[in-house]
């Protein structure tokens, strides 16, 4: 329930409502799109980015002497948790032909192409198989299918979203596999939503000139992971499972080629080697390094830990420089504060409304624009609403949905969220939400050309973890492709890399090079990486752990 | 957390803490000092990684629900499931069909249902959970597709349940069915996927790859847009 002191706001929204309806219906655009100097200009003044702390220079490794935003920056300059010595590589505890770091869409998509192909996969995560940022989405996943949209059109519109900075040549096969992953995903027991006429159901999202948002009510991720995830399971044989295991640190052999991983058991604290003749990095994004103190919509393990160990070996990266805010991240009530209203609501219709019940935003803008407009509209213009803790957002108006698209619709196609808010008595049926920008996605990543190939030979990279799909800027439903194009990819030709090739002494000399590195650069830091795990323990609890020791976040 | 005065007691596995009282069940924990392992996903309801039970004082009754979106109550009494053993069949996606026999094979135990209802009152998505194992045993593949589509897999039910089914694992061969025998199939979407076999966009995508960024811009600025 919304406290009083809200109604005053409330009521306007109601009062304007009509009248945006009926602009909605009509063929005008219910807010006029901005420009490109109109983009850019509520970027550079509003997007987190773009604040001068957001960024830091980079001292070490392949990327040393660029901007990198600071916190990712932090955890590269960060000492490794482990000392290479306490290892002996020549009796590996386990022997693979594709080590797979990460059990989410990514790493699921990549070991059921790769078994395919003949590989024996295993799979190292760090929570259970399918906890990860692919189990949440909900909105969609993009595919161009519709005869007014053809896959070129999507390339268009996904360029632009990411300010043209995208690598074309992974923008290509991105878009071009969109239906072949549609199916593909039918195939394997998806239940895509679909109209009377047995037509895919199509819906707009922030960026897109087309309608080609597929969904599974706005359980996306869910449907998508599970299936993914089982199917998974019908293979024990061919794909090793080993959860709560995640990797620290990559081994490569004496020429420098990815050979496998450490592989760290959260629960009893011991240390595994694992020897693959290839590995594929899909450990996600990074929401839970908490960038410039956002709340997060990712789950409990995105630590951005892909990066660093990949880092390590000499992996550069690519656009590590720019984060993804969502739009609407839940402020009120309190307990879900971050907590993502999909994109989907915006593309049936839903609109952002300020205090005084006016849209200020064409409600589709690529989500580095609408969410600048956000904090615009809050922080510049004054025009948000407070929470009694203090938070600050813009309502989103979720009843008109179902003027526009009929009663019941928010029931049958957003169970998640009307479930979310009623829990806390919000019918979002016939109240608006609450809503700020929260912490997303990743967008840029290790680098990766078309094959999945990051610069050190043997080692694969898929999904949020990787960079270049998506330029600056992803829009929304293009990372559940992303995830299973690349994935797939990576399992392709992870499973034909291993045909011929062969590994020299494993080795984790690379490891003392980053320390020593480290050290001539003059970085002193206690910090520990990969993270693994936020810490949420309140400071009065630690100081009172008096024989705790820290390792990171970890103790 | 919210208002710092406002606080309640509650007993994590049976050991007293003071949280606030606005806290989930999952905020409690980490506020009480817990730092979770296991028993923490998505932290959105979304995973099914918190199932959790607890007891309210003065009540006989056992309840269920996810850690990270159930809030604390006065002097609640709860324990965090870790993990739920749960037996998962084996079948070759291609090789089985969608109907009653299916279920017979991989879940015989359905039919061992004895339609107490203990897994609906366990499910905290409010599911109707014995209506779709109802289902299954008819072989109403659709059913229980539709009434499982939104289950966290927390495995709530299939703890509670004396016949000792495990309800979401045949959700989920349910949906996996459906999705790919029953669902009625897109002629747009095989009509796409031959059309780029046929390789009838390389033109445009070779034009829009060597496109320089004026261009591009001006293509993409200029795009119109479906309404
Ligand atoms: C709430 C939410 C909603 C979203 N909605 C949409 C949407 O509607 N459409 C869309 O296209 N995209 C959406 N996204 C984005 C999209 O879901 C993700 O970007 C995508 O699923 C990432 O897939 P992935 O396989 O690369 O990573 P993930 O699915 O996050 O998987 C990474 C896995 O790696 C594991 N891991 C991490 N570190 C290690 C380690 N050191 N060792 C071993 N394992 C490790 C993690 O535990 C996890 O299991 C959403 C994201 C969120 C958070
Ligand atoms: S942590 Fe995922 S449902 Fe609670």
């Amino acid at each position: 329930m919304y406290p009083d002191y809200m109604s005053k706001s409330l009521n306007k929204v109601i009062q304007t409502r009509n009248k945006r309806f009926e602009l909605a219906k009509s063929e005008k655009p219910v807010f006029p799109p901005m420009s490109a100097k109109e983009r850019d200009e509520v970027l550079n003044k509003f997007h987190p980015d773009y604040k001068k702390e957001s960024r830091r220079k980079i001292n070490i490794g392949p990327n040393k002497g660029e901007m990198l935003t600071t916190e990712v920056a932090d955890i590269l300059e960060s000492h490794s948790r482990i000392k290479p010595e306490s290892f002996d590589l020549s009796k590996p505890d386990y022997e693979t032909d594709i080590l797979i770091i990460g059990g989410g869409g990514g790493g699921s998509a990549a070991a059921i192409t790769a078994i395919k192909n003949g590989a024996k996969c295993l799979i190292s995560t760090k929570l259970r198989l399918g906890d990860a940022n692919s189990m949440m989405s909900q909105g969609g996943m993009q595919a161009a299918i519709t005869k007014q949209d053809p896959p070129t059109r999507h390339y268009l519109d996904v360029i632009g979203g990411g300010h043209f900075d995208n690598k074309p040549e992974l923008v290509r096969p991105l878009t071009e596999e969109g239906p072949e992953v549609a199916n593909w995903l039918e195939e394997l027991g998806v239940v895509w939503d679909k109209l009377d006429d047995t037509s895919l159901q199509v819906l707009h999202g922030g960026g897109t000139s087309r309608k080609r948002m597929l969904s599974s009510r706005d359980y996306t991720g869910a449907i998508i992971m599970r299936t993914l995830m089982d199917e998974v399971r019908n293979h024990p044989n061919k794909i090793n499972v080993l959860e709560f295991m995640p990797t620290v640190e990559l081994i490569l052999d004496e020429q420098g080629k990815c050979a496998g991983g450490v592989l760290y058991n959260l629960e009893t604290e011991e240390y595994f080697t694992v020897r693959a003749k290839a590995t594929i990095i899909t450990t996600g994004g990074y929401g839970r390094l908490h960038i410039r103190g956002f709340d997060t919509t990712n789950h409990y393990g995105a630590t951005g830990d892909g990066l660093v160990i990949a880092y390590r070996t000499g992996g550069k990266l690519l656009y590590m420089d720019s984060v993804q805010y969502h739009p609407t991240g839940s402020v009120f009530p309190e307990q879900i504060a971050g907590f993502l209203i999909t994109e989907k609501i915006r593309g049936a219709g839903g609109q952002p409304i300020n205090k005084d019940g006016e849209l200020f935003v064409f409600p589709r803008e690529p989500r580095d624009v609408e969410s600048s407009a956000f904090i615009r509209e809050c922080l510049e213009r004054k025009n948000g609403i407070k929470t009694p803790q203090g938070r600050v957002g813009v309502w989103l108006d979720s009843p008109l949905i179902e003027m526009l698209q009929g009663e019941g619709y928010i029931k049958k196609q957003f169970p998640a969220m009307l479930r979310q808010f009623i829990r806390y008595d919000i019918d979002i049926t016939k109240e608006p939400m609450l809503v700020f920008p929260s912490l997303h996605y990743q967008n840029g990543g290790i680098e990766i050309n078309e094959k999945c190939e990051s610069n050190i030979p043997g080692l694969y990279v898929a999904g949020e973890a990787s960079g270049g799909v998506h330029g600056r800027n992803r829009l929304m439903g293009n990372s559940v492709l992303d995830y299973n194009v690349f994935g797939r990819r990576a399992g392709k030709y992870a499973s034909t890399y291993i045909k011929s090739v062969k590994l020299s002494k494993l080795s984790l000399d690379h490891i003392n090079r980053y320390e020593k590195e480290l050290k001539s650069a003059g970085i002193r830091t206690d910090r520990i990486s990969p993270v693994l795990l936020p810490s949420y323990t309140p400071e009065d609890v630690r100081k009172r752990q008096l024989t705790a020791k820290y390792e990171g976040t970890l103790r | 957390m919210a208002n710092k005065e406002n606080f309640v007691n509650v007993f994590i596995m049976g050991k007293g803490y003071k949280v606030p009282a606005e806290a989930t069940i999952m905020g409690a924990m980490e506020y009480a000092g817990y730092q979770i392992k296991r028993g923490a996903g998505c932290r959105e309801g979304f995973c099914g990684a918190c199932a959790t039970v607890y007891r309210l004082p003065g009540d006989y009754k056992i309840y269920t629900g996810l850690a990270c979106t159930t809030m604390v109550e006065k002097d609640m009494w709860l324990s965090q499931l870790p993990a739920i053993p749960a037996h998962k069949s084996i079948y070759d996606i291609n090789k089985i069909e969608p109907n009653v026999a299916t279920i017979q094979k991989l879940y015989p135990e359905v039919f061992r249902c004895v339609a107490c209802n203990s897994c609906t009152k366990a499910c905290p998505q409010d599911l109707e959970v014995m209506d779709y194992i109802q289902a299954a045993k008819r072989g109403d593949i659709e059913a229980v597709m539709d009434l499982s589509f939104d289950c966290l897999c927390c495995g709530l039910c299939a703890i509670r349940c004396p016949a000792e089914i495990v309800q979401f694992n045949v959700g989920i061969l349910a949906k996996r069915l459906y999705g790919k025998y029953l669902a009625p199939k897109s002629k747009e979407l095989n009509i796409r996927i031959k059309e780029i076999k046929k390789n009838i966009y390389d033109k445009e995508y070779n034009d829009l790859m060597t496109a320089n960024k004026e261009d591009l811009e001006k293509q993409y600025y200029a795009r119109d847009m479906e309404k």
